[in-house]
C-alpha cells in the first residue's frame, strides 16, 4: 500500500477514530462524511473504546502473501463496548483459547510484511484482556 | 414506460480449468452459441460481465477487446464490474438498455479466466471485492470473510457443520448430471466436514472451486422476440440493491440486507410472491451464502435453512427447487459469468431444454452476489 495512503488512514488505524454525528449522535467506524441515519454531513472525530467482546472469528491457515508468517492468521469481528463492531486481526492467543464471546482489547502491532513503500504497516490488533 | 423484455438464446462453454482457452476465446465460444440459439441474430450492443481481467489479465477497455475479437463489429461495448456479482450487474444493465427502447437486441456477456495465474496470485485478485483499506489491509481474504459469517451463523442458530454439509452434498449430487458442470462428482457428509479446513471452520467442500467460463444471453424487445420465437422468456422482475462493503459495520451478520432489497424490488415488478417460484439458481460461492440467500429470498424462515435442506426440502421435487445446476459450489464459479450462466440456466429449466436436473417450471428466479453479501441482483423469468 502506498505511504500515502497510509498516511490518509492512520488516526482510524492507531488511535481507533471513527466519527460521530452531530445531529443524532450515531458512530461510525472506519470514518464517513455523511450520516447513514439523518444525512447530515456534520459529523466529529470521536475515539472509540479499545475493549470489546468478540462476536465471531476464522483461522487462516493459509493466509494471503505478506502475512504468511503469521500462520494461523486469525480474524475477527469486535462488538467494542458502545456496540460500534470492527474487523481485526487478533494476537497474543492460541487457537485452542479462542471463544466467541470472550472479551478482547486493542494493541498496535505490525500488520503484515508488505513493505515495498518502505513504510512498516502498523493497526491495532485485539488480544484476549489480561487480568 | 418500461418495454418487455425477452431472452431469445443462451450460449454457455462448460466450466472448468480451460488452460487451452483464454479469456477471448472462452467470450467468443459462449457468444456464438448464444447468437446461434437465436437463430443467428446479430446483437447491436454488447454489456461483458467480467472482475479480474484487470489484476489477471493486464486487460482493461473489456468491451471493444471482446465484441472485436468475438466478431459482433462496432457495436456500444462496456465492462460492467462488481465483483462475483458483475454477471448480474451486468445482466440489469443489459436490461435496462432494452426496457428503456434505447436498444432492441443486446447480448449480456459473462466472462472469467482465473487459472492462468497461481492459486495466491488469483486469491489475491478476488480479495478486491473486500474493503482494500479495512479488510484486506488486514490479511482478510474473501473465503475469511465469508468463514466469519459461516462461523457467527452457526453460532447464533446453533446449526452444525454437518447440518451446512448437506449443502454441499446436494450440488455435487445436481452438478454429477449437468455437462456444463466443472465437479461431476458426488460427496458425502463426511467427506464435507473432514475436508481441508481453508479458514476455520470453513473447509475446502464448502467452497466453489476455481473457474474458468464464460456464458452469454440475447436479449430482446417484444417485437424482435415474437418473430424468433413463438414462447420467448420473458422477464418479469429484476431488482438491484448494494450494503456496506465493510461487512462488521452491516446491520446484521447473518442477513443480506441487499439481497431482502433486490428480492422486494423484482418480486413487486413480477407481482408475484416467493411461492410462486419454482426454480432457483442462488449465489452459493459458499454453502452459508447457498442457505443465507434461501432464507433472505423469503422461500425459508430466518436460521432455518440448513434444518429444511435436510428435511429434503429444496431437492429436486420440491418447490423451489434449489441450484439444479450444481450451484457454484460444483457448476463452478468463473466470478463475473456466475450471474449470467444462472439467468442462462432459468431460461433453459423454463424451455425445458436444460441438460441436467430439469425442474418442470413456470416461474424460475436467479440471484447474483458480489463480495460477501455487498452487490446484489435478482431477476425472475416466465415462460
Amino acid at each position: 500500500m502506498y505511504p500515502a495512503r497510509i498516511w490518509r488512514e492512520k488516526k482510524a488505524r492507531y488511535r481507533l477514530v471513527g466519527v460521530k454525528c452531530k445531529k443524532c449522535g450515531a458512530i461510525y467506524y472506519p470514518p464517513r462524511p455523511v450520516c447513514e441515519k439523518c444525512r447530515s454531513r456534520e459529523l466529529e472525530e470521536v475515539e472509540l473504546p479499545r475493549r470489546g467482546k468478540l462476536i465471531s472469528y476464522a483461522i487462516l491457515h493459509d493466509p494471503p502473501i505478506g502475512y504468511r508468517d503469521q500462520a494461523p492468521l486469525i480474524i475477527g469481528i469486535i462488538e467494542l463496548e458502545n456496540g460500534i463492531r470492527v474487523f481485526a486481526p487478533l494476537t497474543d492467543v492460541d487457537e485452542k483459547d479462542l471463544k466467541i464471546g470472550m472479551e478482547v482489547e486493542a494493541v498496535l502491532r505490525r500488520i503484515n510484511r508488505k513493505e515495498e513503500y518502505g513504510v512498516i504497516p502498523y493497526a491495532l490488533k485485539f488480544r484476549p484482556i489480561m487480568i | 414506460m418500461m418495454k418487455k423484455v425477452y431472452v431469445v438464446g443462451v450460449g454457455l462453454t462448460k466450466v472448468s480449468r480451460h488452460y487451452d482457452k483464454g479469456l477471448k476465446e472462452l467470450f467468443a465460444e459462449a457468444a456464438w452459441k448464444a447468437i446461434e440459439d437465436a437463430g443467428n441474430i446479430m446483437p447491436k450492443a454488447l454489456v461483458v460481465g467480467n472482475e479480474t481481467s484487470s489484476s489477471l489479465q493486464d486487460q482493461d477497455n473489456l468491451g471493444a477487446y471482446l465484441a472485436d475479437y468475438g466478431g459482433l463489429g462496432r457495436i456500444p461495448a462496456f465492462k460492467v464490474e462488481a465483483a462475483c456479482g458483475s454477471g448480474g450487474a451486468a445482466f440489469y444493465t443489459g436490461y435496462a438498455l432494452v426496457a428503456s427502447g434505447l436498444v432492441d437486441v443486446v447480448m449480456v456477456a459473462g466472462v472469467e479466466k482465473l487459472t492462468d495465474a497461481r492459486s495466491s496470485v488469483t486469491t489475491a485478485a478476488l480479495a478486491k471485492a473486500a474493503d482494500a483499506e479495512y479488510e484486506a489491509f488486514y490479511g482478510a481474504s474473501f473465503t475469511s470473510l465469508n468463514a466469519l459469517l459461516m462461523h457467527y451463523y452457526m453460532k447464533k442458530y446453533r446449526v452444525s457443520h454437518e447440518e451446512i454439509a448437506e449443502w454441499s452434498v446436494m450440488m455435487h449430487e445436481n452438478a454429477s448430471k449437468n455437462p456444463y458442470a466443472q465437479l461431476r462428482f458426488r460427496v458425502t457428509k463426511e467427506q464435507v466436514v473432514t475436508s481441508r479446513i481453508i479458514a476455520y471452520p470453513l473447509r475446502l467442500l464448502d467452497a466453489s472451486p476455481i473457474s474458468d467460463g464464460a456464458a452469454a444471453v440475447i436479449l430482446a424487445s417484444e417485437d424482435v422476440a415474437k418473430k424468433i420465437s413463438d414462447t420467448p422468456i420473458s422477464i418479469v422482475g429484476v431488482g438491484m440493491a448494494t450494503d456496506k462493503i465493510y461487512i462488521a459495520g452491516r446491520e446484521s451478520l447473518d442477513r443480506m440486507e441487499a439481497l431482502i432489497l433486490a428480492a422486494k424490488q423484482a418480486f413487486s415488478m413480477a407481482k408475484i410472491s416467493p411461492r410462486d417460484i419454482d426454480v432457483v439458481e442462488v449465489h452459493d460461492a459458499f454453502s452459508i451464502l447457498g442457505l443465507m440467500s434461501l432464507e433472505d429470498l423469503g422461500f425459508v424462515e430466518k436460521g432455518r435453512a440448513a434444518k429444511a435442506l435436510n428435511d429434503g426440502a429444496f431437492h429436486p421435487g420440491d418447490k423451489p427447487t434449489a441450484n439444479p445446476s450444481g450451484g457454484l459450489k460444483a457448476r463452478g464459479h468463473p466470478v463475473g459469468a456466475t450471474g449470467v450462466y444462472q439467468v442462462a440456466e432459468i431460461a433453459m429449466q423454463l424451455r425445458g431444454d436444460f441438460p441436467g436436473v430439469k425442474v418442470p417450471s413456470e416461474v424460475g428466479l436467479a440471484s447474483n452476489i458480489g463480495g460477501a453479501g455487498t452487490t446484489i441482483t435478482v431477476a425472475i423469468l416466465r415462460r
